[in-house]
């Protein structure tokens, strides 16, 4: 599962050639993240974005595992055993901020990794499949994050669970039935806070098995680059250890110094202060809107505001929201240019920082703005950009346009034609 | 391993930049990344290891008082010092004397009726109703409760009995039935802890 010349496994002491024998599990991590992996090695920056996701999550799962040493997912308790963490747990006001803001932390990387992915044509073939896992990665991250921020019950928590069961409620005949079923009752209660902690105790556990599959799906092909030109020989790859553990060693040093700066001196930043009320269910506070990492699809929500056809705006509106992720499954065949980087791309390009970016940046600032006017339509506007992006735009833009001349290799992209500069005659 | 030079492995490097006493240079860099990491780590332990140990409000019912003015001799109460069970007993005078009949250096773990006592308060025996054995409540404070061979107590789990003055005659505990930390604020109220 990686190309011929990577370095061979070769224990030097007896416990590990006996180890490697019996399980090869040090064989497995020197294949997969070490100096068996040969990487591009024109790889830039945004390719660190892989490896803090999975510290995220792994930031996440630790200290959510501790927080659920202190809380009581009980409708009764549940909001005091969060005041509970942060007044008298030891260290639990850290706890908390940091798996909090850790969740923020954690989109904003996933992002990021995304329209790395967008740019740089990361999901087409070879590496369709590292691009589906991924996608389903993200949904499965939506729901782990909604559910956790149920849990603390506050105001927020409960309508926003009110809200986002609503969807369901837009499925025809059987919406209802199946919003009640989901909530195990008329409203949330304790029956809902229940089994959202249960299920959001699960669902991190089953994102790490999907990354597994993600990761493993990536190394049969290997890893992807800024040029889009497949690795060709030796000379255009480095091994992962220790040149990229170093590069993302220093990314990892730069992204922790930017989350505990907002962990220590800004906590509440991005959350609600609704949030520090009771659950209460006969009052909706005034301006509700999701955590922000939710706010492209809740401006594509509530961008339908009058029926359409036979079809009522509800349904619409929840329809389009998961469309909007929902396509991006359909995205390696989409868009068909055999030209992977933005880079070599010139009308793609166009379309991806003056159409899909300031797209994405409105419906971010409409999601969390109040549904009023100018942002229902300008939201209106974003969306129907959002969709035209995939599934008009890229289409056309790959058989149509006429991409700039690709690099013969990796090594000549860095190196530059000169076949002097080559290695193996640099001396 | 064909790697050509120019791209170099990590131990090619070392090769090159190797001084004369096999220290590179880079080693200095990589022993100052590898400490700030390491301290990093220490610190992100820290409070995820405290975090399990007792909370603010755990700690702060870590006191309580106890009104023994109703408690006739012979008679004893159990109250709740840190959420286990505390035996408050007033002796009677033939309590006291059993107790002090026996000589202390014969016992498991010798101790004299008076050090588990106060000076001036010493008919209250107040103990931990805890067994030392394996933490079983034992019986003997209650009215009607077995009190065991040495007129005491007796922890049913595993069969230890104490006599008048909570200390282990016979049975697998270790130690006497411990005496937490308190002092009579006034003659009917005391303070545990």
């Amino acid at each position: 599962m990686s190309f011929p010349w990577a370095n061979e496994y070769k224990p030097s002491h007896p416990f590990m050639q006996w180890m490697d024998e019996k399980l090869p599990l040090p064989r497995l991590v020197y294949n997969a993240i070490g100096a068996g992996y040969p990487v591009p090695r024109n790889i830039n920056y945004w390719w660190n974005f892989g490896i803090l996701a999975l510290v995220c999550l792994v930031l996440q799962i630790v200290t959510g595992i501790v927080l659920a040493m202190h809380y009581a997912p009980n409708a009764l308790v549940a909001f005091n055993s969060t005041e509970h963490i942060m007044r008298d747990v030891n260290w639990g006001w850290l706890l908390r901020y940091a798996h909090a803001n850790g969740a923020s932390a954690f989109f904003v990387v996933i992002y990021i990794h995304i329209f790395r992915g967008f740019f740089y044509g990361s999901y087409k073939a070879p590496r369709e499949m590292v691009w589906l896992l991924g996608v389903v990665i993200f949904l499965l991250m939506m729901a782990t994050a909604f559910m956790g921020y149920v849990l603390p019950w506050g105001q927020m928590s409960f309508w926003g669970a009110k809200v986002i069961t609503g969807l369901f409620g837009a499925i025809p005949l059987v919406g209802e039935p199946i919003q009640i079923w989901l909530l195990g009752g008329f409203s949330p209660d304790n029956a809902a806070l229940n089994r959202f902690f249960s299920l959001h105790y699960l669902l991190p556990f089953v994102i790490v098995g999907v990354v597994v599959l993600h990761i493993w799906a990536l190394h049969i092909p290997g890893s992807s680059n800024p040029t889009g030109v497949e690795v060709k020989t030796e000379s255009d790859t480095i091994p992962f250890y220790p040149y990229f553990i170093a590069k993302d060693g220093w990314a990892l040093g730069a992204f922790l110094f930017l989350y505990c700066a907002v962990v220590f001196f800004g906590p509440n930043m991005l959350g609600h202060p609704d949030n520090y009320i009771p659950a209460n269910p006969m009052s909706t506070p005034a301006h509700i809107v999701p955590e922000w990492y939710f706010w492209p699809f809740y401006a594509i929500l509530r961008a339908f505001t009058s029926d359409f056809f036979f079809i009522p705006a509800k349904l619409m509106g929840v329809l389009a929201m998961f469309g909007a992720i929902l396509v991006w499954f359909f995205l390696p065949w989409l868009d068909r240019s055999p030209i992977r980087s933005g880079h070599y791309r010139p009308l793609f390009r166009k379309f991806f920082w003056f159409g899909l970016i300031p797209t994405m940046a409105v419906l971010f600032y409409c999601g969390g703005a109040p549904a009023e006017e100018p942002f229902v339509m300008l939201s209106q506007i974003a969306s129907l950009y959002y969709f035209a992006h995939f599934l008009i735009i890229l289409p056309i833009v790959s058989s149509i346009e006429r991409p700039a001349p690709l690099p013969f290799s990796i090594t000549e992209a860095v190196l530059g034609k000169d076949a002097n500069a080559a290695p193996g005659k640099a001396d | 391993m064909s790697q050509e030079p120019g791209i170099g492995t990590s131990q090619e490097i070392t090769g090159e930049q190797a001084a004369g006493d096999g220290v590179r240079r880079r080693d200095f860099i990589n022993i100052a990344a590898i400490s700030v990491a390491s301290v990093g780590a220490a610190t992100v332990l820290f409070p995820l290891i405290s975090q399990m140990s007792p909370s603010a409000d755990v700690l702060a019912e870590s006191s309580t008082e106890v009104d023994v003015s109703q408690i006739q001799p012979g008679q004893a109460i159990k109250a709740v010092f840190r959420k286990q069970p505390v035996f408050i007993r007033n002796l009677t005078t033939h309590e006291i004397a059993e107790a002090n009949k026996v000589d202390a250096n014969t016992l498991r773990d010798p101790q004299t009726l008076a050090e588990r006592t106060k000076e001036g308060h010493e008919n209250w025996l107040i103990t931990m109703g805890v067994c030392t054995h394996l933490g079983c409540v034992p019986l003997g404070a209650g009215e009607g409760e077995v009190k065991g061979e040495f007129g005491g107590y007796f922890c049913p789990c595993h069969g230890s009995h104490y006599d008048t003055a909570a200390r282990i005659r016979k049975g697998p505990a270790p130690t006497n039935l411990e005496v937490p930390e308190y002092a009579f604020l006034t003659d009917a109220v005391v303070k545990i802890g």
